[in-house]
């Protein structure tokens, strides 16, 4: 009642109530009686943060920010490198402030030169130092890959647990908007294929900071996939989750959805576009049950097998190429594992087949939309569905 | 052979008895000798970007016989490896480093185990000489788990942390951006210790040196690129690979020294002078004219590109172990039976 109130007075101001969506205001949980509507209207144009309800909004970008900064202020061993972190802020600003925080002994601008700085970095962690490395994007890891796998991944076993390297490699991962091919590779299969590594991608911003404090603490290296266009999102996020000591266990997937009539598996963006495929389904009477991986390497092969084995159907999502895909692993433990309790096939959607193109309309075709989710769910539920247009 | 001598139970214990019998460890004092000695080093230092250090080398004849007694086993153990290897008892890669003993005992007697060494894969030698045993070596080398490394690493991935050696190598070249990101953390750490990251000619023009270079010399890191030049890359010669073989000055920028790598008093120079520089200027590279009598690894018989010639005529005239016997009979600190005794024993 109070909302509608405020959104009255809102839009009389001259607010459109799509800005008001975009602002979140309509999504925001109302606190009990909390605030007068005057109240309200300030944040419309200043940080939601001085909102006064009861749970925060916050960035993902923020979420990493402020993981990066209580983890560099908690251990001293803790440094940032890698290209514009420092004095540009972080090219994606999720490093910002930390130069002036920290100094540039411990926030460090790297020339362009990703096989030289991921390699002093991997040195760094054998010498008993916890480097974060950030890629600008994750395809110019592959600058650097040998060092990410033979340098980092391998050591700790090859010499018998004498060298232990407590690295952390991020960055924007997958397809962003328009960038085209040799920028929208997704990594997770080809790093998540590697024991010695630890990958992690997180969704929501209680998985940014969850994630990312646990990947800097961690012993061993670990490939820690953002997403560009995650950036931006705001998610509401509880007390707990902005204590400085919140940490979210590795090798643990989330439940985002509860249902009982398929599973969808997905990590990163997609988990987004698996939940909205969800609010469609259900209102076609599927409930669909969206497990959000976190952790791609360990794979949380129990709470997938377990879900499969309540719905029995599954559909797993992903952004990057089907071919050896993040999916292909998924189908392949659940049928060694809970083979006799499918009742369908496995549905994988992936990317599309063919390096990224640039024009909008084909992208949008290359990479896996809610409609695709929707359309597998109910293939997978034995119900009729248009064939998908061809690509 | 060498094996051999080892493993039969009359001869090792008379092996154990004789230095006491011999009271050669006991009563001469020349292996507690502390008297300042000096020496030259057998050619003046080429400097690129520097000050050359001095040629007279301040050493003792404890210091010297040591040098012995640890290059001749390195050798012995070398040799070893290389049987164990024919017997199908080491398997996969084994790359040996006879010939080139110097170097890894000079640079030991030049620097302390807090500083930190990391090599790529022929690095026996210089696991043993930051204070491996052979018993680690061997091991290791016939994958058991008394190995340095348990016997998950094999030849190639010695390490021992404990002492600053970061390993044992497989991939050309990655070694070492490793070893500048260590001096890194030696300098954020502020341990007052340098790193030297070695590397052979043929990894001398991969890309990743010259990127960790530039940001060593930009960061102001107490790295030491150390180029182990044995003038073979695998099976290609230095002259067919680079287009400058001139190793010492390829940093441009960064200074660099040519030394004698086959003299272990040169490179105890170098590499004191070479740490020196590092903690107050930042990188410097060290490049040692060296040699490997065998092919690059086992698999490799070593004379398909060079001829037998060339290998006995270094061995003749630049072996190392035979500069330094030379060297303690020319100073009277031993005697020719006495220095027979210790390499044989290796002890």
């Amino acid at each position: 009642m109070v909302l509608l109130l405020a959104v009255n007075m809102v839009t009389r101001a001259g607010f459109s109530l799509k800005q008001l969506k975009m602002w979140g205001i309509i999504r925001q949980k109302v606190a009990a009686g909390g605030g007068s509507p005057v109240a309200r209207i300030r944040p419309v144009v200043s940080n939601l943060r001085n909102y006064s309800s009861a749970v925060k909004q916050m960035m993902v970008r923020e979420a990493l920010n402020s993981a990066l900064d209580e983890e560099m202020s908690a251990d001293p061993k803790v440094f940032l490198m890698g290209e514009e972190v420092g004095e540009y802020q972080g090219a994606y600003k999720i490093s910002k402030g930390l130069l002036e925080k920290y100094g540039p002994e411990r926030v460090l601008d790297t020339p362009i030169t990703e096989a030289g700085f991921t390699g002093i970095g991997v040195g760094a962690a054998y010498y008993g130092l916890k480097p974060v490395v950030e890629f600008m994007t994750f395809n110019f890891s592959m600058q650097a890959i040998d060092h990410i796998i033979n340098s980092a991944a391998k050591s700790n076993y090859m010499s018998s647990g004498q060298i232990s390297v407590p690295i952390v490699f991020r960055g924007p991962n997958g397809a962003a908007a328009g960038v085209g091919a040799q920028h929208s590779h997704c990594y997770a299969a080809w790093y998540a294929s590697v024991p010695g590594l630890k990958v992690l991608s997180p969704y929501s911003s209680e998985d940014a900071r969850g994630l990312l404090k646990a990947a800097i603490r961690d012993p061993d290296p670990v490939v820690f996939l953002e997403n560009e266009l995650l950036y931006g999102e705001s998610f509401p996020v509880s007390a707990e989750v902005l204590d400085s000591s919140f940490c979210l266990p590795i090798g643990k997937a989330k439940i985002e959805r509860e249902g009982k009539d398929v599973t969808i598996t997905a990590f990163s963006k997609i988990v987004g576009l698996s939940l909205k495929a969800a609010e469609i389904l259900a209102k076609e009477g599927i409930s669909a049950e969206v497990i959000n991986l976190r952790s791609i390497r360990p794979l949380d092969r129990s709470t997938i097998n377990a879900s499969v084995r309540k719905t029995n159907r599954l559909v797993t999502v992903e952004e990057g190429f089907p071919q050896h895909g993040v999916g292909a692993e998924i189908c392949a433990s659940v049928i060694e594992e809970s083979f006799s309790y499918l009742d369908a096939p496995v549905e994988r959607i992936a990317g599309a087949d063919v390096p990224m193109p640039y024009a909008a309309n084909l992208e949008r075709m290359a990479v896996p939309q809610v409609e695709d989710i929707v359309r597998a769910a109910k293939r997978a539920c034995y119900r009729s569905v248009p064939m998908a247009a061809a690509a | 052979m060498a094996l051999s001598k080892l493993s039969s139970p009359s001869s090792l214990s008379t092996n154990i008895l004789k230095p006491l019998t011999n009271s050669f460890l006991l009563h001469r004092p020349i292996s507690t000798d502390t008297t300042p000695l000096t020496i030259e080093t057998s050619v003046p230092f080429t400097s690129h970007q520097c000050e050359a250090p001095s040629r007279s080398v301040e050493t003792t004849p404890k210091e010297l016989l040591s040098f012995f007694r640890q290059m001749a086993t390195m050798r012995r153990m070398e040799i070893a490896a290389d049987s164990l290897y024919k017997a199908k008892l080491v398997r996969g890669f084994c790359h040996l480093y006879d010939g080139q003993e110097a170097v890894a005992i000079g640079m030991e007697a030049g620097i302390t185990k807090k500083d930190s060494i990391i090599t790529a894969y022929r690095d026996h030698c210089t696991f043993l000489g930051r204070g491996g045993t052979l018993l680690e070596v061997f091991s290791e080398l016939m994958g058991r788990k008394d190995g340095c490394s348990h016997g998950k690493g094999g030849s190639m991935h010695f390490y021992k942390k404990d002492s600053g050696f970061y390993g044992g190598h497989g991939i050309v070249g990655a070694q070492i951006p490793l070893g500048c990101g260590l001096a890194f953390a030696q300098k954020y750490s502020k341990d007052e210790t340098v790193t030297f990251a070695l590397y052979g000619d043929g990894a001398a023009n991969q890309g990743q040196l010259f990127e960790a270079l530039n940001i060593a010399a930009l960061w102001d890191l107490p790295a030491i690129l150390v180029c182990e030049n044995n003038h073979y890359g695998m099976g290609t010669a230095e002259w067919r690979a680079a287009k400058s073989p001139s190793y010492y000055k390829r940093g441009d920028y960064v200074p660099g020294l040519k030394v004698d790598g086959m003299d272990a008093l040169a490179v105890k120079q170098a590499c004191k002078f070479a740490k020196e520089h590092a903690l107050k200027n930042g990188p410097m590279i060290l490049e040692m004219d060296t040699y490997r009598y065998h092919g690059h690894s086992m698999s490799d018989p070593g004379s398909t590109y060079r001829t037998r010639d060339e290998i006995s005529g270094v061995r003749q005239e630049r072996d190392p172990i035979e500069r330094i016997r030379k060297l303690i009979l020319a100073h009277d600190l031993a005697t020719e039976k006495e220095l027979k005794s210790v390499s044989d024993l290796c002890l």
